[in-house]
C-alpha cells in the first residue's frame, strides 16, 4: 500500500486530517503526521518529514500532502536530505488541497492504486466543488 | 585565534540583540514569527557547536541541520540549505581565504534561490546576499583583502535591503498582501545583512588581536 504524510505547520492540524482520512479507511493505511515543531511550536521541521517518509513507506512509495509556503519548502528540502543519504523510498508530493486531497489519497491507497493514481487522487481533490 | 564557533557565536549574539526588532519587521508585512524563529534556531545551534569544532565545512553542515529542524518558518529550509552548501565549499578547511567565501556565499544563494524558487527582486533575503555576493566577486577581482571584501558586501547588502523595501513582494506570507507590502523593508534580507554584520565585526575584532 502506498504510504501518505500529512506536512502541516500545525501538529494540530495534521493530526486533525488523519482522523477525517482514517475514518475512510482500514487501520493498516499508513497515514503519518510531520506536523510542528519537535517542541510543539508551529513550524515545519525537513527532518520530521524524512522520518515520516520513512515510517510511511512499505515498499510502494509514499504521497506527502502539503498546508503552505514552507511546508513545500520543507518537503523538497526532506526529498533531497532523504537521496543524501542513500534512501530510495519513492516520494510525490502532491499539489493539492491538504485536506481533501488527503482523504481522496488515502481511499486511491487503501484499494491497492498504484503511486500514480494516489497522487492523481489527490490532485482531483482540487476539482471538487462544495457549493454546487 | 578565531574558531568558527566564535563565528557562530557571534552571529547568535547579534540575531538574539535584533530578535524584537525582526520580529516586528515581520509583524508588518509577515506572520510577526522571524526574529524568535531566527534567535531559537541559532540559540539551539550554539549548543550543538563547541571550539572543538575545527573543520569549518563539517561544523556549517550542522549549523544547517539544526536550523533546518529549529527554526520553523521559511527560513529555517531556506538558511539550512545556506549553511549546508557554505559548507559543503569548506570540508576540512580550518581557515578561509577570500576566494572559498566567495565560493561559499555563491554556493549559499544558489541553495536558497533553488530552494524558494526565488530570484532577486522579490522581497527576500536574495535582496541582500546576492549584491553582497557581486561585491566579494569585485573585491577580489581589484584584490582587496578579505576584511574589505566583507566590508563592501555589507555595503551592498545594505542597500538590498533598503532597495526591499520598494518592491513588491511576490514570494511568502508577504506575497498576499500585495501593494500593500510595499514600503516595508524584508525581514529575511535584514536578518541576512545582521549575519553578514556579525561575521565581518567578528572578524575584525580577532584579526586586530593577532
Amino acid at each position: 500500500m502506498v504510504g501518505i504524510v500529512i506536512v502541516s505547520h500545525s501538529k494540530k492540524v495534521a493530526e486533525g486530517i488523519k482522523d477525517l482520512a482514517m475514518q475512510m479507511v482500514g487501520p493498516e493505511q499508513k497515514i503519518i503526521c510531520a506536523g510542528g515543531m519537535e517542541d510543539g511550536g508551529i513550524g515545519t521541521d525537513a527532518v520530521r518529514i524524512c522520518d515520516a517518509i520513512q515510517s510511511a513507506d512499505s515498499g510502494q512509495g509514499v504521497v506527502v500532502l502539503v498546508d503552505l509556503g514552507s511546508a513545500v519548502i520543507s518537503s523538497n528540502l526532506a526529498l533531497e536530505l532523504l537521496q543524501e543519504n542513500g534512501i530510495d523510498t519513492q516520494v510525490t508530493l502532491a499539489d493539492a488541497p491538504i485536506l481533501e486531497g488527503a482523504i481522496s489519497a488515502a481511499v486511491q491507497a487503501f484499494i491497492g492504486g498504484s503511486m500514480k493514481e494516489v497522487v492523481e487522487a489527490a490532485e482531483l481533490a482540487r476539482e471538487v466543488l462544495k457549493l454546487l | 585565534m578565531t574558531t568558527i564557533n566564535g563565528f557562530i557565536n557571534a552571529i547568535n549574539d547579534e540575531l538574539n540583540k535584533n530578535k524584537e526588532y525582526l520580529t516586528e519587521l515581520d509583524g508588518l508585512i509577515g506572520d510577526a514569527d522571524h526574529g524568535i524563529n531566527m534567535a531559537r534556531g541559532f540559540n539551539a545551534v550554539v549548543t550543538k557547536i563547541t571550539d572543538e569544532d575545527t573543520d569549518i565545512g563539517a561544523t556549517l553542515k550542522k549549523v544547517g541541520m539544526t536550523l533546518i529542524s529549529t527554526v520553523g518558518g521559511a527560513a529555517g529550509p531556506l538558511y539550512g540549505t545556506a549553511f549546508m552548501k557554505a559548507g559543503g565549499a569548506s570540508v576540512g578547511m580550518t581557515r578561509l581565504d577570500s576566494e572559498t567565501v566567495e565560493k561559499m556565499i555563491s554556493l549559499a544563494l544558489t541553495g536558497i534561490k533553488d530552494r524558494g524558487k526565488a530570484m532577486k527582486g522579490e522581497k527576500t533575503m536574495i535582496d541582500a546576499i546576492e549584491p553582497a555576493l557581486e561585491a566579494v566577486r569585485v573585491g577580489i577581482e581589484n584584490g582587496n583583502s578579505l576584511i574589505e571584501c566583507l566590508e563592501m558586501a555589507i555595503v551592498a547588502a545594505e542597500e538590498g535591503v533598503e532597495f526591499t523595501k520598494s518592491i513588491r513582494a511576490t514570494k511568502g506570507r508577504a506575497s498576499y498582501l500585495g501593494d500593500r507590502s510595499i514600503g516595508h523593508q524584508d525581514p529575511g534580507a535584514t536578518s541576512s545583512l545582521i549575519i553578514l554584520k556579525a561575521v565581518t565585526a567578528h572578524y575584525k575584532t580577532k584579526v586586530l588581536e593577532v
